[in-house]
C-alpha cells in the first residue's frame, strides 16, 4: 500500500487512472447494458413477460395463443425477426385497418420488444433476428448488391430505394431510413405485401450486398440534388417550375426593361 | 479630323474591316436591312428564344459529349466509380457515360446542362406554340410557319427520345422496350418493322449505333434547317404585334432590331445559358448508374419517359388491356397497345396540324393578320387550345398515377379510373368554361367601353338621388376593346338556285356552316361607334345617372355551340347599349 501511495505522483498515474476508469465504466456497462434479445439467448422469464404482453396487446387480433383469428394471421413459426420487424418500427400494434399496416412511432421499447419476439419465437421455429455482422453494410459488396437489388427489389422500390405504388392504396415504403438490421428482417420474413427471400433465394452474404448498396444511396447523387430520386417525372416537373420559372421570370423582366 | 473632298475612307480600325468586307460581299446594305428592321416588343415573343438558346446549349454541350461517348454495344466489363458498378458488365455506351461522367472533367456537368436544357428546349417550344395558339399568331400568312413550327417539335421530341435511349441504361432500355411493342402493334408490317429498326430481334446490337446518327446527325441537322426557315417567315412575314392603339395590319409598331434586339436578344441567351449551367450544377438529372446497364429484365418502380413523352405513357397506362384479339388466320391485334399509342397521339397531332386551315376555313377570311387576337375575342378557339391542354395534361398525369398514389396515399386503381373518366369528361368541361370565361370578359369589356370605370366617386343630387360618377375610357383603352372582328357563323346559298334545281356543293357547305355555327354562334360583338356615341349622348346623363347596366345577357344561354337554334345569337346593338333603362 505504501509503494502505491509513494507513487500517485508519478507522471503516468493519471494515465493508469484514466484507463481504471474507462475499463470499470466499460466492465458495467456491458454487465448492465440491454443486450438484443434473440431466441437462443431468451430466458423463460422473458418469454414469460412476452406472453404477458402479448395478451395485453396482440390477442386481440391473433388469438391468446398467437393462433391466429379471423381478421389475422397465426404467429406460429413467423420468428423472431418477424415480431422484431413488426414491432420496431411500429406496425404493429397495428392502429388502424387500412390497405396496408403503416410505419409509426414504436409502442413496445427494445426490451419489450426482445421479450415479444422471445415469446412468439417460443412458439415455433422460424427466422431469428440477424447477427450484427449479418447486417453490417461494411463488409457488403455495393456492386453485386446494386445487380441483385435491380432483379429483386426495383420494380416496386425504386431503382434506388424511394418506393413506388402497389395496387389498391399499398405501397413499397422508401428505404432511406430503414435500419440495416430491419432490411434483413424484411427480406427474411416478407411482411404484408412483400415477397420472401429466404437464404435460399438470397444468401445471407447477398442480403448483406443489398444492405451496403442501400446505405451507399444515403450519401446522395454525385450529380447535386437528387429531387427525390424519382426519375423522369419529378425532373420534369422542376424543369417546369424551376426553369421555366426562371426563364419566364427573366423574359417579363427583359420585356420590360426600357427599349 | 481630315477633310479631304469625296474621301468618306474610314479610318478606324473596325471601320476599315467593315469597308474591306463590304467591297467584296456588299454585306452593306444586307445589315443596314436588318439592322433597321422593327420588331414589337412584349416579353412573351421570347418564349420561342427560350427555345432557340437552349438549342444553342445544347448544341455546344452535345459537341463535347460526343468526344467521350462510345456508340456501341459490345460487352464489356467496367471497372471505376461508382462503387454499384464496379465490375459490372455492361455495353460500351453504357461505361463510356460512366466515365464521361465521373473521370472526365466537366463531364457530368455538361451531361446534366444538356439534359436539362433537352427538357427546356421542349418545354419552351411547347410554351410558344401557346402564344401563338391562343393569340391566333398562326393565322394567314404564317400558316406555313405553324406547320414549320409543328414539325420542329416532332423533331424535338424524336431528339430527345434518341438521346435519352443513347446510355443503354435499364430505364431507357424499358423505353425502347415500349417503343418495340408499339412498331409491333402496327397490324401487317409491325414484326418487320421491329426487326428492320433492331436489326433482329430486340434489343439487337445495332439500335444505339443507329440512334446515334439519328440524334447528333439526322435530327439536329433538320432542326437547324427548319429552324433557319422558320426564322425565315419570321423576316418574311415581319413580326406580329399586339393590339394596341396604331397597331394595325399594315405597320409594325416596335423598336429597330440594332441596337436594341441585338442587346437584349443577346443578353437573354446568356441568361438561358446561365440558368441551364445552374440547374446542371445543382440538380441531378438522370443519373444512370441509379438505374444499371440495360438488361431486358428489370423494369423499376416508378419507370416513366422525360415529361414530353409523359402523355404517351399515361395513354398506354390508361387504356385497359382487354381490348386485344385475334382474327381468322391467327393474327393478332393488339388495340390495347394501338389505340393509345398511335391512334391517340396521332389525333392529338391532327388537331394541331389542321386547326389554322379548319379555322381559316369556317371564318372565310381571306385577309392578312398580323396584329394579334386576345384570347378572350375568339372564345371557341381558346376553348379548343384549354381542352386541348387538359387532355395533354391529364394523359402527363395519369403517366405518373404510380407517383401520385404514393405522394398523396391514395389507391392506383382509384386515380387510374378517374383519370378514364377525366380523359374524356375534362377537356369538354374545360372548353365550355373557357368559353363562357371569355364571352363574360367580352361582356366586361363592352360594358366598360360603354359606361367607363367606376371611380367610387359617389354624388349626391340636390334633389336626393345618388349616383357614382363613371370616368370614360381614354383611347388606348377603348382601341384595345373595340377593335377586334367578330366572326358571324358562314351564311351559305340556298339549297337549290332560282329554276330549283339542286344546288352544286349545298351538301359541303352546310357542313361548313355547322362547323362554323359551333365556333361563331355564341359571340359578343364590339362597341360600334354609333353605340358609344348614342351611349355618350345619353351618357352626359348616364354619367350622371350611372348604373346604366345593359342587358347584354341575351347570349348567356347554356349550351355549348348552341347547335339548336338555326339563327345565331349574338349579343349587339339590339339588344345592348343605353335604351336599357337604369333601374
Amino acid at each position: 500500500m505504501k509503494a502505491l501511495a509513494a507513487r500517485r505522483h508519478h507522471r503516468f498515474a493519471p494515465v493508469v487512472l484514466l484507463l481504471l476508469a474507462l475499463l470499470v465504466t466499460g466492465g458495467v456497462y456491458a454487465a448492465l447494458a440491454p443486450t438484443p434479445a434473440n431466441a437462443e439467448t431468451a430466458s423463460t422469464e422473458d418469454i414469460e413477460t412476452g406472453q404477458k404482453l402479448f395478451q395485453a396487446n396482440c390477442a386481440t387480433c391473433h388469438g391468446p395463443n398467437a393462433e391466429g383469428t379471423e381478421s389475422a394471421p397465426s404467429l406460429v413459426g413467423v420468428g423472431a425477426a418477424s415480431v422484431d420487424f413488426q414491432v420496431s418500427t411500429g406496425r404493429m400494434p397495428m392502429q388502424m385497418d387500412g390497405p396496408q399496416a403503416l410505419q409509426k412511432p414504436r409502442q413496445f421499447d427494445e426490451e419489450q420488444t426482445a421479450q415479444l419476439a422471445a415469446y412468439v419465437a417460443s412458439l415455433g421455429v422460424g427466422p431469428t433476428i440477424p447477427t450484427d455482422e449479418q447486417v453490417d453494410a461494411s463488409q457488403g459488396d455495393i456492386a453485386n448488391g446494386a445487380a441483385l437489388f435491380r432483379t429483386n427489389c426495383a420494380m416496386c422500390h425504386n431503382a434506388v430505394g424511394a418506393g413506388g405504388a402497389l395496387s389498391e392504396g399499398k405501397f413499397a415504403p422508401p428505404l432511406w431510413d430503414v435500419s440495416e438490421r430491419n432490411i434483413y428482417q424484411a427480406m427474411l420474413t416478407g411482411p404484408q405485401s412483400m415477397p420472401v427471400f429466404n437464404d435460399a433465394t438470397v444468401t445471407p452474404e447477398e442480403k448483406r450486398d443489398i444492405i451496403a448498396y442501400l446505405v451507399e444511396q444515403r450519401d446522395g447523387s454525385a450529380g447535386g440534388l437528387s429531387l427525390g430520386s424519382l426519375g423522369p417525372v419529378s425532373e420534369g416537373l422542376w424543369a417546369w417550375i424551376v426553369g421555366m420559372g426562371l426563364l419566364i421570370g427573366a423574359a417579363v423582366w427583359i420585356g420590360a426593361k426600357s427599349s | 479630323m481630315t477633310t479631304s473632298t469625296g474621301n468618306t475612307a474610314p479610318t478606324t480600325r473596325t471601320g476599315k474591316a467593315a469597308d474591306y468586307l463590304d467591297q467584296r460581299t456588299s454585306v452593306g446594305s444586307a445589315v443596314k436591312e436588318f439592322a433597321r428592321k422593327v420588331f414589337p416588343d412584349h416579353w412573351s415573343f421570347l418564349l420561342g428564344e427560350i427555345a432557340l438558346y437552349s438549342f444553342v446549349v445544347l448544341i455546344l454541350t452535345g459537341i463535347f459529349l460526343t468526344m467521350f461517348f462510345v456508340p456501341s454495344m459490345s460487352l464489356v466489363t467496367y471497372h471505376g466509380p461508382p462503387a454499384s458498378m464496379d465490375g459490372q458488365l455492361m455495353s460500351d455506351a453504357f461505361a463510356s457515360t460512366l466515365t464521361m461522367s465521373f473521370e472526365v472533367r466537366g463531364g457530368l456537368l455538361m451531361r446534366q446542362i444538356h439534359h436539362w436544357a433537352a427538357l427546356i428546349f421542349l418545354a419552351a417550344i411547347v410554351t410558344h406554340m401557346m402564344r401563338v395558339f391562343f393569340t391566333g399568331a398562326f393565322r394567314k400568312p404564317r400558316e406555313l410557319n405553324w406547320l414549320v413550327g409543328m414539325l420542329l417539335m416532332i423533331l424535338g421530341l424524336a431528339a430527345g427520345f434518341s438521346g435519352y435511349s443513347l446510355p443503354d441504361d435499364v430505364l431507357s432500355g424499358n423505353g425502347l422496350r415500349i417503343t418495340d411493342g408499339v412498331v409491333k402493334s402496327i397490324p401487317l408490317i409491325g414484326s418487320y418493322l421491329s426487326y428492320f429498326l433492331f436489326g433482329g430481334e430486340f434489343p439487337g446490337e445495332h439500335i444505339i449505333p443507329r440512334l446515334f446518327t439519328v440524334h447528333i446527325l439526322l435530327v439536329p441537322g433538320l432542326i437547324l434547317a427548319l429552324i433557319a426557315l422558320h426564322l425565315f417567315f419570321v423576316v418574311l412575314h415581319k413580326h406580329t404585334q399586339y393590339p394596341g392603339g396604331g397597331r394595325t395590319d399594315k405597320n409594325v409598331v416596335g423598336f429597330p432590331l440594332f441596337p436594341v434586339y441585338v442587346a437584349k436578344a443577346g443578353g437573354f441567351f446568356f441568361v438561358v445559358f446561365g440558368i441551364l449551367a445552374l440547374m446542371g450544377g445543382t440538380m441531378a438529372i438522370n443519373n444512370v448508374w441509379n438505374y444499371g446497364p440495360y438488361d431486358p429484365s428489370p423494369v423499376s418502380a416508378g419507370a416513366q419517359p422525360d415529361w414530353y413523352m409523359l402523355f404517351l405513357e399515361g395513354s398506354l397506362r390508361l387504356m385497359p388491356g382487354g381490348a386485344e384479339f385475334v382474327t381468322w388466320g391467327d393474327f393478332t391485334v393488339p388495340l390495347n397497345v394501338l389505340i393509345p399509342a398511335v391512334v391517340v397521339p396521332g389525333l392529338l397531332f391532327t388537331f394541331l396540324f389542321a386547326y389554322p386551315f379548319v379555322e381559316a376555313a369556317v371564318t372565310k377570311d381571306k385577309r392578312e393578320h398580323h396584329v394579334l387576337d386576345r384570347p378572350r375575342n375568339v372564345p371557341v378557339r381558346t376553348g379548343l387550345g384549354v381542352a386541348f391542354l387538359t387532355a395533354f395534361i391529364i394523359l402527363a398525369l395519369a403517366g405518373s398515377n404510380d407517383l401520385i398514389a404514393t405522394h398523396f396515399h391514395m389507391s392506383i386503381n382509384a386515380i387510374t379510373w378517374a383519370f378514364r373518366v377525366l380523359f374524356f369528361v375534362g377537356p369538354w368541361f374545360a372548353f365550355w368554361v373557357t368559353k363562357r370565361i371569355c364571352l363574360g370578359l367580352q361582356r366586361k369589356d363592352r360594358e366598360l367601353v360603354l359606361h367607363g370605370h367606376e371611380t367610387g366617386r359617389i354624388v349626391r343630387f340636390a334633389h336626393g338621388e345618388y349616383i357614382e360618377v363613371h370616368r370614360p375610357l381614354d383611347e388606348q383603352e377603348r382601341w384595345l376593346r373595340v377593335n377586334y372582328p367578330a366572326h358571324a357563323p358562314l351564311e351559305i346559298e340556298p339549297a337549290t338556285d332560282a329554276r330549283g334545281v339542286r344546288r352544286k356543293g349545298y351538301k359541303k357547305d352546310k357542313q361548313l356552316q355547322r362547323l362554323s355555327r359551333f365556333f361563331y354562334e355564341d359571340r359578343v360583338e364590339p362597341v360600334t361607334p354609333t353605340e358609344l356615341a348614342a351611349a355618350h349622348s345619353h351618357g352626359e346623363h348616364d354619367a350622371l345617372e350611372g348604373a346604366g347596366h345593359a342587358r347584354i345577357e341575351a347570349g348567356a344561354g347554356a349550351g355549348v355551340g348552341g347547335r339548336a337554334s338555326s339563327s345565331s345569337r349574338r349579343t349587339g346593338p339590339t339588344s345592348a347599349g343605353p335604351e336599357v333603362p337604369a333601374q
